[in-house]
């Protein structure tokens, strides 16, 4: 269902990156997403930053509805539709070692996660500045946590996949959780499955209704809106669209990995 | 013996559940799935000559009993689209929905369809929220006679065309559709609507009036079915709100032959046509009815 929130807080992450805080009163779990829209921008789907009554989303700047989305106030409205999609599975008392790695802006998303129950965390960017934000956090919450930077500015120098290896090589985990770029969730994938390690990861497709009527997010025979945005490895290995082809809003099939 | 099987004209279901086009139908994958949950047949989205993406966001919202989209029949234009197509004509009954301006327009669409494998073609002249297309040719029986027509004289498929319940003459452009030579009836499309935030003084929807769908729609569409039935012999489709056996077993005692079903995905996933299919079936084994086309229309009797 939709509502007009009021924006309590707008709060500036990093250069490109803002925090909008709302008061909702409804239930949302880790991982689950609500389509943002006010007057003068398209509505887009952004993945709750915090689940608690204080909701959160986070989001990076890079077109024009974040642009706007960015300009917004406390005090402004915003449409806020959802909570959808099936969130992360997990269970607080298990007794299983998990990591959490989380790349770029897709570490913001796994931030409830990892309040809500033990974990390691492997924060990743491009640069230092997309990983500090949250390392105040991480020391709060996680178990352990490592950083890594693309340009070595932070933590260890490579990608986020490099350093996942890394830890693996002296910490045994039951299962990775894992939120980010395609690109690194599609060679995680393909490392965690050789290591034997399950695993679960959100996905991302052009959304428009977010709620699984209009097929408009279609991975395979998968709607990312409501069957996902978290999938299990095991349905991803029966994805063969991810890391390979998307949907154009046309619903036309865009090969960008052959 | 109860049995589900249904017939529309010539084409036989094994049950008279078909997906609604517009809903998880963009994609061959989305519609395989739909047919492995149990749907006797599925309709594609509304396909036209070229690409179209479609209204901007926000192009859909939840209201109460129902939702409002105003998709703009975003799709990838006939000629890609039969990549889908092919993925899901192997797996079961595909009705290809297609949309034009113009009887040349639909005519071209069609025979595309027919070569795509599809069992049928059904004719969209009902979209409330496309400019130049959909309600605006599907309001005006002498358009719609000649479409029909066109089409008819085209492709060796059956011919549906699904009307809209934004007219105060339904049953005379359903008599259209029959003097056109159509093979059947689908009804009902979405209703004119509009949504408002207070808040902001202003429509939600990108194109601020959209088409609402769901339960709220329900006694509409049956109603409408009802009219049809008693003006036009060929059969009917009912559509509209369709959630549970029951809202099903209205369509079909209204007049209808078969019913779609779209909206209702959204609470209850694909597996809805299934747990709609056990309802009735589990009905008139309770009301000793044999067959589907025992229940057609007799709330008239
Ligand atoms: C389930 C889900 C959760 C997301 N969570 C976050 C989040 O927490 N933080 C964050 O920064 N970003 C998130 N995104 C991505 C975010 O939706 C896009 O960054 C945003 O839509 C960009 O809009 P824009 O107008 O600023 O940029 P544009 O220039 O319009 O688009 C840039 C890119 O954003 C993506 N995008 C645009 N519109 C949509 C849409 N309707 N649905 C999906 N992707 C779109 C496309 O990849 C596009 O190429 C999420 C996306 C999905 C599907
Ligand atoms: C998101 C959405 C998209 C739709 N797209 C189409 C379409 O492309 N072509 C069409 O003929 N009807 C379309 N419809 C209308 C449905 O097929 C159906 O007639 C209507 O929603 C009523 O049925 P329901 O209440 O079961 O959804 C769409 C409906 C929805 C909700
Ligand atoms: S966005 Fe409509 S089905 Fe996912």
């Amino acid at each position: 269902m939709s509502e007009i929130l009021m924006i309590k807080d707008c709060k500036k992450i990093n250069s490109n990156t803002r925090r909008i805080t709302f008061e909702w009163d409804v239930e949302a779990k880790p991982g689950q997403f609500v389509m943002v829209w006010a007057p003068g921008m398209e509505e887009i789907p952004l993945s709750l930053s915090g689940v608690k009554h204080e909701k959160s989303v986070t989001f990076k700047i890079i077109g024009p509805d974040t642009e706007k989305l960015a300009q917004l106030n406390s005090g402004d409205r915003i449409q806020i539709r959802g909570p959808y999609g099936r969130g992360y599975t997990y269970d607080q008392n298990d007794k299983k070692n998990i990591l959490l790695v989380g790349g770029g802006i897709g570490i913001a998303p796994l931030i409830p996660l990892m309040k809500a129950r033990s974990a390691d965390i492997v924060l990743a960017g491009r640069t230092a500045e997309e990983v500090e934000p949250y390392i105040p956090t991480a020391k709060n919450f996680a178990m352990k946590h490592w950083e890594s930077t693309d340009d070595g500015s932070l933590g260890f120098h490579g990608n986020a996949v490099d350093l996942v290896k890394e830890i693996m090589k002296d910490e045994r985990y039951d299962e990775v959780v894992a939120c980010g770029p395609e690109i690194m969730l599609y060679f995680l994938h393909q490392y965690l499955n050789k290591v034997h390690v399950e695993h679960q990861m959100s996905l991302e497709r052009h959304m428009k209704c977010g709620c699984g009527v209009c097929g408009a997010c279609m991975m395979d025979d998968k709607r990312v809106c409501k069957d996902g945005p978290v999938f299990n490895n095991y349905e991803i290995d029966l994805m063969p669209e991810f890391g390979t082809s998307k949907r154009g809003i046309d619903g036309s099939l865009i090969v960008f990995r052959k | 013996m109860t049995s589900l099987k249904t017939e529309v004209g010539d084409l036989v279901f094994d049950n008279p559940s078909i997906l609604a086009s517009g809903i998880m139908d963009e994609t061959g994958m989305s519609m395989v799935r739909v047919l492995e949950c149990g749907a006797g047949a599925v309709v594609s989205k509304s396909v036209g000559l070229a690409s179209n993406p479609g209204h901007a966001n926000p192009n859909f919202l939840e209201v109460t009993s129902g939702c409002i989209n105003a998709m703009g029949l975003p799709n990838p234009g006939i000629d890609a689209y039969g990549d889908e197509m092919k993925i899901a004509v192997d797996k079961g009954n595909v009705i290809g929905s297609i949309y034009g301006a113009s009887p040349k327009d639909f005519v071209i669409l069609a025979e595309k369809m027919q070569s795509y494998g599809a069992c049928a073609v059904e004719l969209n002249l009902s979209c409330p929220h496309a400019k130049g297309y959909g309600i605006e040719v599907g309001t005006d029986p002498k358009m719609v006679k000649s479409i029909v027509e066109a089409v008819k004289a085209a492709v060796d498929i059956p011919v549906w065309a699904k009307l809209t319940p934004n007219t105060h003459i339904l049953p005379e452009i359903g008599k259209a559709v029959e003097d056109g030579g159509g093979d059947a009836i689908v009804a009902i499309n979405t209703l004119k609507a509009i949504a408002i935030a207070p808040e902001f003084a202003r429509p939600i929807l990108s194109n601020k009036v959209g088409g609402l769908s769901g339960a709220a729609i329900k006694p509409i569409g049956v109603r409408a079915v009802w009219d049809l039935h008693n003006a036009v012999s060929i059969p009917i489709i009912g559509v509209g709100g369709i959630t549970n056996y029951r809202d099903a077993l209205e369509y079909i005692m209204a007049g209808a032959s078969a019913f779609q079903i779209g909206t209702a995905v959204m609470d209850h996933g694909p597996e809805v046509f299934n747990t709609v299919c056990k309802g009735i079936n589990k009905f008139m084994k309770r009301y000793g009815y044999r067959s589907i086309s025992d229940m057609v229309g007799v709330a008239h009797e």
